[in-house]
This record gives C-alpha cells, sequence and structure tokens, in this order.
C-alpha cells in the first residue's frame, strides 16, 4: 500500500464536562489509503462525527483532543498546524460534506456566487475565472452550468446535494469527508449521487471517508469498513469481510438488527 | 362485519392543490382498504404523496373527489358526535419524537389527556392506573418514565410514549408515518417489534408509511407504491417484492441499499431511462392489470412485463 492519505493514531477526544470528562473516542488508529473508499460506522453518539470533525480540526470545545494524538494527513501532523496554516489546508487538502449539507448552502446567494466565495478566498480567482472553474464542476456532478444563477431554494435537495459536493471538489482535495451525506434523500437520488461519488474519485483519485449507520448502503460502496462502539474502533475489514463474515459481536448484532428484502426474514430474539 | 369489509378505506380519492387552470393531484384516485390485524405498507420516495394519504385518513385534508369510508359509511357529513367517535378509532403515531411530544408537560400530562378527552366516565385513581399500564404496555417502566420531560428521554423511548399514546383510547386503526426514520438502526426493531405486538394483542389496522422497503417488509402483508400520487403497484408483500412489474417500482427496488450487489457507475443512457420512467408514470394512468393473484398495476405505455 502507498503512504496513506489520512492516518490516524491513538486519538483520544474528550468532552470536557464540570464534573467529569466523557470520553467519546477511545484510542482509535486507522488509515486511509489515496483513493480509497473508507466507511465508518456505528450509532449516534458512538463518535464517529467526533472523528470526522477532528480530522479537519472543526471540533469546538467543550470536544479536547488529548495529547498524544496524531491525526496525519498526507504525512503532516494536522493537530501541529498554526492557524495560517491550517486556513490553507480546510478545503484544499481535506473537504468535508456535512450530515444535511444541503442545506449548508446560504439561502441568500447564489450558487455562482457562492463557488466564487470558495474559488476567490483559496485560489484568488476572478469573477470570470471563477463561474468557467465552477461551471465545470458542475457538469461533474451532472448539473448544467445555467444553474450558477439560480438560488439554492430553487434547487431540488438532491441537486443542492451534489452542488455542495462540486463546491468540496473546487480545490481538488485529497481526503473528501462525508457525515452522513445523504441521509434526508430519498433511495433513488442516494444512489446517483453515490454511483456519481465513487465515478469522480476513481477519476481525480480523492480518498473518501464516507460515515453512515447504514450498513447495507456501506458495503455497496465502500472498499473497507470500520466499525465504532462507544468511542472505540471494534472492527475494521474490508467491505466484503465485515458483511460475509463479521468477528465482533457487535458488528454480527448490527447485521441482525437489519431487515431484509427479500429470503428469510430475520427474526431477532426479543430485547436484542 | 364480515371478513373483507375494511375498517377503513379510501375509495378513489383525489386531492388536488394548486391553481385551477393548473392542478396538482397530490393523490390521485387513491383507493385502498385497512383490515383488522393486518399492516398496509405505504412506500414512496418523498413527495409522492405518501403524508397527504395519512392526512386524508386523519382529516386534516378533505378529498376534493372520491369518498373516506368507516365500516363502510362515507364521512363526507357525519356529525360532529361521530366525528368525535372516528377520532377516538384512528391515531396516528408520527415520524419525529423530538417534536411530537410537547416539551412543556410530563409524559403523565400526555398519556392522561386523551383519556381525560375520550374516556370521560374514568376517574382520577382509574386514569392514573390506565395511564400506568399503557407505558408497561409499551416497555417502559411507569415509575422511572411517567413524571419525566421528553427532552429526558431518548428518541426509542419518546417513540413509544407515542405508541402508548395513540393506544390509549382503543383505537381500531392506527396510522404510522414513517415511526422509525429518525431512530438509529439498533433501536427500529425494538419499535417495529412493538407495533406488531399491538397490531396483534388488540386486532388493529395498521397503516404503516415508510420510504425503507426492507423495514416494510419486516412489518406488512401487504405493500402499495405510490408515486406522483397514484398508487402503480400494490398487492402481497412477497409478490410485489419478488416480481416488481412496474418499472417504476423496479427503479425504487434497485435502489434499495442492499449489501450482495455493489453500486456500478451508472451506464449510459441508464439516467435517461430513469427520467422516462418518473415522467411516465407520473400521468394519470387510469386502467389497472392484475398481474398476480392478489397483485395489481397501473401499467404506463410501453411497458414490457416481465
Amino acid at each position: 500500500m502507498s503512504a496513506p492519505v489520512l492516518s490516524i493514531r491513538n486519538l483520544n477526544i474528550d468532552y470536557i464536562g464540570a464534573e467529569a470528562n466523557f470520553r467519546a473516542v477511545k484510542d482509535v488508529s486507522f488509515d486511509i489509503a489515496p483513493g480509497e473508499f473508507f466507511g465508518l460506522a456505528g450509532e449516534s453518539g458512538c463518535g464517529k462525527s467526533t472523528i470526522a470533525f477532528a480530522v479537519s480540526r472543526l471540533h469546538r470545545p467543550p470536544a479536547l483532543i488529548r495529547t498524544g494524538s496524531e491525526i496525519l494527513v498526507d504525512g503532516r501532523d494536522v493537530l501541529e498546524l498554526d492557524k495560517d496554516a491550517l486556513r490553507r489546508f480546510r478545503w484544499r487538502e481535506v473537504a468535508m460534506v456535512f450530515q444535511s449539507a444541503m442545506n449548508s448552502l446560504n439561502p441568500v446567494l447564489t450558487i455562482e456566487a457562492q463557488f466564487y466565495d470558495v474559488l476567490h478566498t483559496h485560489k484568488g480567482m476572478s469573477r470570470e475565472a471563477a463561474r468557467e472553474r465552477a461551471a465545470e464542476l458542475l457538469k461533474l456532478v451532472d448539473i448544467p452550468p445555467d444553474r450558477l444563477a439560480a438560488y439554492p431554494h430553487q434547487c431540488s435537495g438532491g441537486m443542492r446535494q451534489r452542488i455542495v459536493i462540486a463546491i468540496c471538489l473546487a480545490l481538488n482535495p485529497k481526503l473528501l469527508i462525508m457525515d452522513e451525506p445523504t441521509t434526508a434523500l430519498d433511495v433513488v437520488v442516494q444512489r446517483e449521487i453515490l454511483q456519481r461519488i465513487d465515478v469522480l474519485r476513481k477519476r481525480l483519485g480523492f480518498a473518501v471517508l464516507f460515515i453512515t449507520h447504514d450498513l447495507g448502503l456501506m458495503v455497496q460502496v465502500s472498499d473497507r469498513i470500520g466499525i465504532m462502539l462507544e468511542g472505540e474502533l471494534v472492527e475494521v475489514n474490508d467491505a466484503q469481510t465485515i458483511y460475509r463474515s463479521p468477528q465482533h459481536d457487535y458488528t454480527k448484532r448490527l447485521w441482525a438488527s437489519m431487515p431484509k428484502l427479500h429470503g428469510d426474514q430475520i427474526r431477532p430474539e426479543a430485547g436484542a | 362485519m364480515s371478513e373483507n369489509q375494511p375498517i377503513l378505506a379510501l375509495d378513489n380519492v383525489s386531492k388536488i392543490f394548486g391553481r385551477a387552470n393548473q392542478p396538482i393531484y397530490a393523490a390521485r384516485s387513491v383507493s385502498f382498504g385497512l383490515h383488522a390485524g393486518r399492516t398496509l405498507a405505504l412506500v414512496g420516495e418523498s413527495g409522492s404523496g405518501k403524508t397527504t394519504a395519512a392526512r386524508l385518513i386523519m382529516r386534516e385534508y378533505h378529498p376534493d373527489e372520491g369518498r373516506l369510508l368507516f365500516r363502510g359509511e362515507p364521512l363526507g357529513k357525519a356529525s360532529a358526535k361521530a366525528i368525535k367517535a372516528y377520532r377516538a378509532s384512528v391515531q396516528m403515531v408520527f415520524q419525529d419524537p423530538f417534536s411530537s411530544l410537547n416539551p412543556a408537560h410530563t409524559i403523565r400530562y400526555h398519556l392522561e389527556r386523551p383519556l381525560r378527552l375520550h374516556q370521560r366516565q374514568l376517574g382520577g385513581s382509574e386514569r392514573r392506573a390506565a395511564a400506568e399500564a399503557l407505558l408497561e404496555r409499551v416497555k417502559l417502566d411507569p415509575k422511572l418514565i411517567m413524571g419525566k420531560f421528553p427532552h429526558e428521554l431518548s428518541g426509542g423511548q419518546r417513540q413509544r410514549i407515542s405508541i402508548a399514546r395513540a393506544l390509549a383510547v382503543n383505537p381500531q386503526v392506527i396510522v404510522a408515518d414513517e415511526p422509525t426514520s429518525m431512530l438509529d438502526v439498533s433501536v427500529r426493531l425494538g419499535i417495529l417489534n412493538l407495533l406488531n405486538d399491538m397490531k396483534k394483542q388488540d386486532n388493529l389496522a395498521l397503516l404503516y408509511i415508510t420510504h425503507d422497503i426492507a423495514t416494510a417488509r419486516f412489518v406488512a402483508e401487504d405493500i402499495m407504491v405510490m408515486y406522483a400520487g397514484q398508487i402503480v403497484e400494490w398487492g402481497a408483500m412477497d409478490s410485489v417484492l419478488d416480481h416488481p412489474q412496474h418499472p417504476y417500482t423496479r427503479l425504487l427496488l434497485a435502489a434499495v441499499p442492499d449489501p450482495d450487489r455493489r453500486f456500478d457507475a451508472a451506464q449510459p443512457g441508464e439516467l435517461e431511462q430513469i427520467e422516462t420512467i418518473r415522467r411516465q408514470s407520473a400521468l394519470p394512468q387510469p386502467d389497472i392489470q392484475q398481474v398476480g393473484e392478489n397483485h395489481f398495476i397501473r401499467p404506463i405505455p410501453d411497458m414490457v412485463l416481465g
């Protein structure tokens, strides 16, 4: 395997409390190779989003990353970056699609203005150059360039989500973090978007950190999967192994809680 | 009441929004019946009209065409008393357990209020006992839960409260609109199992509305697929899921996450084909075709049955 694009070592994150601290992430270590689609699964509160935020240092107090933790992006420790370096690092190396990302567009700005914002700030592009680049980026996600003049409310949810992804790809990041990117969309649109991401990462070569609690979906799109339980990474393996021969008891129980579309229905015992 | 008479039925119901010269059919000629002891799943993507169907049943919307039948009687011009009886018989469990409970009131209030309104004969101590029995039915401990406020409970616990509240008035029909979509996968099954148990114990007729077809299969015997206000395919669950006949149903099923199939890149022309299916499925289709013992579709033009 070539040098990993993201390497997390002994990551410990606490939420500081008045009386006691809550350890949300417990000694987590994993790598993501360039171009790899890595899935992180677990239920709400297991710490998966906390990790996502920490990777681009977007975590806020009371979250505190403990000393001894390492987050290396392309060999550089993100936790060591000063303010200016961090500004250059975010979006250029690691871009993030948030959960409800379709609501993260500014409702009073046109799509073009939101592209310009990123392209001007990070690359100093002029309006004209930014418009051209934005049109190219929209084409990547199958949106006609005439939508640049539209406002977010004039686009459907799936379209807005694809626009956010296009903005994320504006600076050719090495890693795209997607935190439950399609939870608010219905299955047909969800499939279209993930197919699109899969094609783009193969063409452009970025890696993906994909976070969801939908294990079935995750197995379909990911190369490797990590399963989290109460802040710990309990199992990491390639997607098919996680599906066909899960090792950890919790992974097995997660599978047992997913109803099936065809064949024998699961019959979990009461209280499972 | 005969075996085949549904407790509640929509008979050719349409609900129209928009202007007269540009009507938008949120529901178009929708017909189905809910039977005691059975669960009917209504599936479709957002905007397909699932929630409009629920609102028509709950009488939040009134049909622009067609009739709502309760025990065979049309409900259009029923008396206020009959409407109140209807409300006690038909209850709803909402999608979002975080906003469907009043944050300013305790769980006791939520459970005793429907009893106070619909079972006036109960005295204070009887009402308290009834509320406790309701919590026990949904497998929550009254001693721990009764005095709590909604924000002190988890999403799954809150959804159990919603179910208990719906059961308070001894309903015959429960409409559950995406009751598990905001819950973690690990607690979803508990809620679905609870709905199933209640259905069996009380011989309830259940309408389960969802976009998650796998959970629909878990709880329901029958299924309807809705798109653009029309029910495009319906029938026995496994017949529809294993042998879908309508192109839209096939499209929907192909998009359901399935770990046995890896995502492939869209084939050339695939997106156009999806658009064609969507466009044609949205046109009014008055014909109904039987394709199996208990399996029907509204065919679209040029459809090849396979």
